[in-house]
């Protein structure tokens, strides 16, 4: 604690706040969630095409088993989490709220497939070339875990002309509540540097950065302590600062590198993967065990136990409610996710899916904005954005549907933080204005020459 | 589970912030300049204030009840902050029917013909100062003297010349028109910067203790309601440019001016064998700590409605205050300029917002 304190800590510099943290589950040490009697597997779990079922209904599967396929070039594989028999392929309502297709598997004991090596054992070598791990994490059907979940494979093959200098692991989880990469570096620490060590062999980098914030100071030494052992492994401790978990606020603390405005960090030379997604591509080289299962945390002032589980994939969030002392009577809003980024959602069977690092329940008192006043131009929404945009301007712009206005002050930049609806002193509801300005001109922009 | 869930978009949580927290972090920063200047001024310091806060608040509740209809919010304390600034920018022996003409103007024409809070383009209470200047000229230029607590708010007739005067911007301007130079000013008219520092000379109630104002701007700034830029470019402009005249004013500068051939009012200096061409010229000490300029910068300028949204427009709005102040205290015809630059400034704020952005992220 002493000892990072009393080292310069680095940061990203624009903007910014500072939520209340409520890490309610810091200490709590990662459960088994128990198997639930069905599964419901969306087919669309990641960003890009959904995937195509390769099962049908009535036959049996066992747990790690490709279920559906990666549909195109951004896509992902995706495995049963379960042994059982497939119930049916439907539309069920997911976190985004729409009905969406996804495989109903009703649980038949716990199955796995031969391939997966389920001894806990640390395996540190490997000989695989930088091909054969891609092959593999692209067979594993890995997302990022941070919450993008953007197909690991695809920031794995890095476009001609690019050059990669660092790898960088997001420890940061700077989302209020949520714990759950807190619990897996504090848990398994040696098995997240050993996914360090391939992610670097995948990419052929030599040096790799590890960022994490500075009120997670029993993962930070953890962490340092192991990585003493492997070379080009750092371990940086940053001040707290909201959102120093975004891709691009991070390589700028570490690195003090700006991603350009419509870029991607390889555009600076960095590729950056989340500390779940590290342990997750260990699994999946070291132990050929796909992905299916992740930890979630699931909190809440109110939540009897805040704690941070194993769940596999497609669990109903109502379970992970009952195992930590039930859903609480002033339960208002369960959020999937943290507060600052999280869905609201509007029923708690839906399944937990790889993006999902928490689930946050706010007490009623919490779960209603307050009142909108007008905007008294106080400029505290430009002073904490980290993009460098005007949040009130583009509210404006976008209530008057001025499309090439919004585009021109850069609403494409806004990584939806929600730092200016956080700090307005009007509760004003600027984000909620800026994400229709966003979605109105990234369908009316094409991308031109 | 038959609870009945709420949905909204994301963030969830928003911060302990409200109007009226910051509005009452402003009243709060502007206490110590009003116990100043109650010791200075006397019970007239409060009747003032009184009259001011009371008629504002009330004009602002009758507009948003009966004309506009809009729903009344004077909760939000903006009235009140308009009310204490516009009693500050006034001598405390204001008549009452004067402030109460000011308060109509400042709430009525500076912020409610508008639309109300956050749509009017100039600072109401300076709005209402600028009427009752140009309406009432004597009652706006006579102030009265600091002579302490018990200080009468009605000045009898045949004590005015006791208890009232100038301020010592008007002083100096009217001791340069008629050829007299700064020290022999700044010495029969016994202006002592300490003074000046503290508080004790003539002015408008609010305006005249430097130390207190800073006090009130330190405390703006821990809690983050104001940000350093608009004060600091407000009075560092006047520093600069009134260090720069006076610099120039010194004797012995015509030989750069004949050198460099110039013929700029500022450079016309003193010859040795005529005394007509004489430019005088205070310090930049005298200038930062005298007339409206701490109370204009810290608490009138930065006025979140009327100022700029991004930290290089504040730079910019601040110079272009500070340049104008100088103007007209040097060249104008009026011997204070803080309220006009900060209105003309204002008036530049949407072109300012519309061209001068943040530094974008990559």
């Amino acid at each position: 604690m002493f000892k990072a304190e009393a080292e310069v800590l680095k940061t990203f510099v624009k903007g910014g706040i500072h939520p209340p943290e409520n890490k309610l589950s810091d200490k709590s040490a990662i459960r088994d969630l128990p198997l639930p009697k069905s599964v419901t597997i969306p087919l669309s779990q990641h960003l890009g095409s959904p995937s195509r079922p390769v099962v049908e209904a009535g036959e049996s599967v066992k747990t790690g088993q490709l279920i559906a396929k990666s549909e195109g070039y951004v896509s992902s594989n995706i495995h049963s989490s379960v042994s059982g028999k497939i119930a049916k392929i439907d539309a069920f309502i997911d976190s985004s709220g729409y009905k969406r297709k996804a495989i109903l598997i009703n649980v038949e004991g716990d199955e796995w497939i031969e391939d997966i090596d389920r001894d806990k054992k640390l395996i540190k070598e490997f000989s695989l070339s930088s091909d054969e791990i891609i092959k593999k994490i692209t067979e594993s059907g890995i997302v990022g875990l941070g919450g993008a979940t953007f197909p690991t494979h695809v920031k794995l093959n890095i476009p001609r002309g690019k050059k990669t200098e660092y790898l960088i692991i997001n420890g940061v989880e700077c989302e209020p509540y949520l714990t759950a990469d807190h619990a897996l570096m504090l848990e398994n620490g040696e098995e997240l540097l050993v996914g360090v060590s391939l992610l670097k062999k995948a990419l052929k980098v030599k040096r790799a950065l590890i960022g994490i914030e500075n009120n997670k100071a029993d993962a930070i030494s953890h962490i340092r302590a192991i990585a003493k052992g492997y070379d080009g492994i750092d371990v940086y401790a940053l001040r707290v600062k909201y959102p120093q978990g975004g891709e691009k606020q991070l390589i700028k603390a570490l690195l003090n590198r700006e991603v350009p405005s419509g870029g991607l960090p390889i555009d600076v030379g960095v590729v950056a993967f989340n500390v779940g997604t590290t342990l997750a591509v260990y699994e999946a080289v070291q132990k050929n065990k796909p992905l299916f299962e992740r930890i979630v945390t699931l909190t809440g002032k109110s939540v009897k136990e805040p704690s941070n589980f194993r769940v596999r994939i497609g669990t109903p969030i109502s379970m992970l409610i009952e195992e930590a002392g039930g859903l609480p009577d002033d339960a208002g809003k369960i959020l999937y996710g943290g507060p600052m980024m999280g869905k609201a959602l509007s029923d708690p069977s839906i399944p937990v899916t790889k993006g999902c690092s928490g689930i946050t329940i706010l007490p009623e008192s919490e779960s209603l904005r307050k009142k909108t006043e007008p905007c008294i131009r106080c400029s505290k929404c430009v002073s904490v954005c980290p993009m460098g945009l005007e949040p009130y301007l583009l509210m404006g712009l976008s209530q008057k549907n001025l499309y090439e206005r919004l585009e021109s002050d850069k609403v494409l930049d806004c990584i939806e933080c929600g730092s200016c609806s956080f700090i307005c002193p009007s509760n004003r509801p600027l984000l909620d204005y800026i994400r229709l300005g966003k979605t109105a001109v990234s369908k009316i922009i094409r991308p031109t020459k | 589970m038959n609870r009945l869930l709420t949905i909204s978009q994301s963030p969830h949580i928003s911060g302990n912030y409200s109007i009226r927290k910051l509005m009452l972090g402003v009243i709060i920063a502007l206490v110590p300049a009003f116990i100043t200047s109650l010791m200075y001024y006397g019970i007239g310091v409060v009747i003032v204030t009184a009259v001011s806060v009371t008629s504002c608040v009330l004009f602002e509740f009758v507009i948003q009840k009966y004309i506009l209809k809009t729903g009344v919010r004077i909760t939000d304390c903006s009235a009140v902050v308009t009310g204490l600034l516009l009693a500050f920018n006034l001598p405390s022996n204001t008549p009452w029917w004067i402030i109460v003409i000011g308060s109509l103007v400042a709430i009525g024409i500076g912020k409610m013909t508008f639309g109300g809070l956050g749509n009017n383009p100039f600072n109401p209470a300076l709005v209402g100062r600028i009427f009752l200047l140009i309406s009432f000229p004597t009652a706006m230029t006579v102030f009265p003297r600091p002579a302490g607590w018990d200080t009468p708010y009605i000045i009898p007739a045949d004590k005015l010349d006791a208890f009232t005067g100038a301020t010592p911007l008007s002083l100096i301007k009217e001791g340069i028109k008629s050829g007299k130079s700064i020290a022999s000013l700044l010495n029969t008219e016994k202006l002592d910067y300490l003074d000046m520092f503290l508080g004790n000379i003539g002015g408008s109630l609010g305006e005249i203790a430097a130390f207190a104002l800073l006090i009130g701007c330190a405390y703006l700034l821990i809690r983050k309601i104001i940000t350093w830029h608009i004060p600091v470019s407000v009075i560092g402009s006047v520093f600069i440019l009134t260090g720069l005249l006076w610099i120039f004013s010194k004797e012995g500068h015509e030989i750069i001016s004949g050198a460099l051939n110039l013929n700029l009012p500022v450079l016309k200096f003193k010859d040795a064998s005529e005394e007509i061409k004489v430019f005088h010229m205070a310090d930049p000490v005298f200038h930062i700590l005298t007339g409206g300029l701490m109370l204009g910068a810290i608490f009138m300028a930065t006025d979140y409605v009327t100022s700029p949204m991004t930290p290089r427009g504040m730079i910019i709005y601040g110079i272009g205050i500070g340049v104008i102040v100088v103007l007209i205290r040097v060249f104008g015809s009026y011997p204070e300029g803080v309220a006009f630059a900060i209105l003309i400034m204002n008036g530049f704020v949407p072109l300012i917002n519309r061209y001068i952005k943040p530094k974008r992220f990559g």
